[in-house]
């Protein structure tokens, strides 16, 4: 057995362009997944609030039980049939953020109602709303909690982005993809792109530890 | 009777949890600059008619007026906006102190006056370290509740509701969780406002406190006030033989 990592030399330049791709879809789809998990997991606090908590609680169920790779198929092939046409890189970052979004929800809801009751009381107390207990009380603890799980959350995204290369999106898996279809070099080049993408997992590993750490030390958290 | 407006009066108060009735038709008032002291065994209802009081809990009968305004009328709660300009009028102290952790102690006290007042933060900051300084923790401001003692936290939460100028003060069991010889200090705190003529309402074990502050005890026995009355009359000469059995394994313990 011989192995020629040449294929990947030669094609470093498509390799980082889409490693570069796979950063922009999986930030934007980020932040449309924290957006609509903040959202949702406040919606799916109170289930006396009967729509909506059923509207976010079906969404909820529905993206955590059926396969992304379905979920993304369905915005890019099946939405033409109603003649909405959106491009490649749309479908992508609006399938993964939402897939995303109902993951990011549970660690919202969960943050959110792991603080003591009393916290709640004490600002409702002083005469806060309810909204601005969340806001000024609330959340900045539970974001301190969120952060672990959602370190994991991100790290899962980046590597379920490699399925947007299915959607004709020139991500980092797509370009491999392309080098082994001139090449034939399949072991090389996938070694290649895994570790690319153990890169980019291990460096948000190390980022988000490296927040956590700063907040700590703020005496944000006890 | 020429007394001023009561600060707080309650006409048939009943509230249940579940199937378990914890307040029969209770009724009382308070008035301006009165200390009230609540006593009873556990379960009475105590802390359950005080958490009444700024609807943390809310009546499912009865009418309740505080500071003029009828926060509950036969069971129906004020909406929303009403019910937080009231609170704001009513301050809270917490048997486990709930001071928020991501804040400094500066901040604690401050964050009520700036966020619902809408007071500059240099105007707010000086009122919090005036009240720091106050409960004697001036030296505290920069520091994170974690760092605190118990008595500590507890007089940092004073100082928090007392930022709001509050026109009464409640307070639930405020040193049931302290270690032995850090409730004083607390005490010392409460007895100061009470000489300033804070009107307050005050669930305690502590049967010194209220010989001593009182204006009235009000003894709450299995969801109903059983005896009221000036602290010698309820200490001195108990009519109810509850009264007299609570106080006898209450002091038998001291």
């Amino acid at each position: 057995m011989n192995l020629d990592f040449t294929p990947v030399w030669q094609g470093w330049r498509e390799l980082a362009y889409g490693a570069l791709v796979t950063i922009e879809v999986t930030s934007a789809s980020l932040l449309l997944g924290c957006i609509l998990g903040l959202l949702v997991g406040i919606a799916r606090l109170d289930p006396r609030r009967k729509l909506v908590y059923g509207v976010a609680t079906g969404y909820v169920t529905f993206i955590r039980g059926t396969p992304l790779l379905v979920q993304l198929f369905l915005l890019f092939f099946g939405l033409p049939q109603f003649n909405i046409l959106l491009p490649a890189f749309v479908c992508g970052v609006l399938g993964l953020g939402i897939y995303s979004g109902a993951y990011v929800s549970e660690i919202v809801r969960g943050a959110i109602q792991s603080i003591d009751r009393g916290q709640m009381e004490a600002a409702r107390s002083l005469g806060m709303s309810h909204g601005k207990a969340m806001r000024i009380i609330i959340l900045p603890q539970a974001v301190v909690r969120m952060i672990p799980p959602l370190g994991n959350e991100f790290i899962a995204l980046i590597k379920n982005s490699a399925l947007v290369s299915l959607l004709t999106i020139a991500d980092l898996m797509h370009e491999g993809q392309k080098i082994i279809s001139i090449s034939y070099r399949s072991l090389e080049v996938y070694l290649a792109v895994a570790f690319v993408y153990l890169m980019l997992t291990s460096l948000t590993g190390f980022l988000l530890q490296r927040a956590e750490l700063r907040l700590r030390a703020g005496g944000v958290v006890q | 009777m020429t007394a001023a407006a009561p600060i707080v009066a309650a006409r048939d108060l009943v509230k249940s949890f579940g199937a378990h009735r914890v307040l029969h038709e209770v009724s009382f008032s308070v008035a301006p600059s009165q200390v009230v002291v609540v006593i009873g065994p556990s379960g009475s209802g105590k802390s359950t008619l005080l958490r009444c009081c700024n609807a943390l809990e809310v009546p499912e009968d009865g009418t309740l007026t505080v500071c003029g305004t009828d926060l509950v009328r036969n069971g129906t709660l004020i909406p929303e906006r009403e019910l937080n300009a009231l609170r704001m009028q009513v301050g809270m102290v917490f048997q486990s102190f709930n001071l928020f952790p991501h804040l400094t102690v500066l901040d604690n006290v401050s964050v009520g006056p700036r966020s619902l007042r809408r007071m500059p933060r240099a105007e707010a900051e000086a009122l919090a370290r005036d009240l720091l300084g106050k409960v004697g923790l001036a030296q505290k401001a920069e520091a994170y509740p974690a760092t605190l003692s118990g008595g500590q936290k507890q007089r940092v939460a004073i100082a928090r509701a007392l930022a709001m100028q509050p026109r009464v003060m409640l307070f639930d069991e405020p040193t049931s969780a302290l270690d032995p010889e850090l409730v004083g200090e607390v005490l010392q705190v409460m007895k100061g406002l009470a000489r300033e003529g804070m009107t307050m309402i005050v669930v305690t074990h502590e049967m010194g406190f209220a010989r001593e502050v009182a204006d009235v005890v009000m003894v709450m026995d299995g969801g109903r006030i059983i005896e009221e009355g000036p602290p010698e009359q309820i200490f001195g000469a108990p009519r109810n033989p509850r009264t007299r059995s609570f106080l006898q394994a209450v002091i038998a313990r001291d």
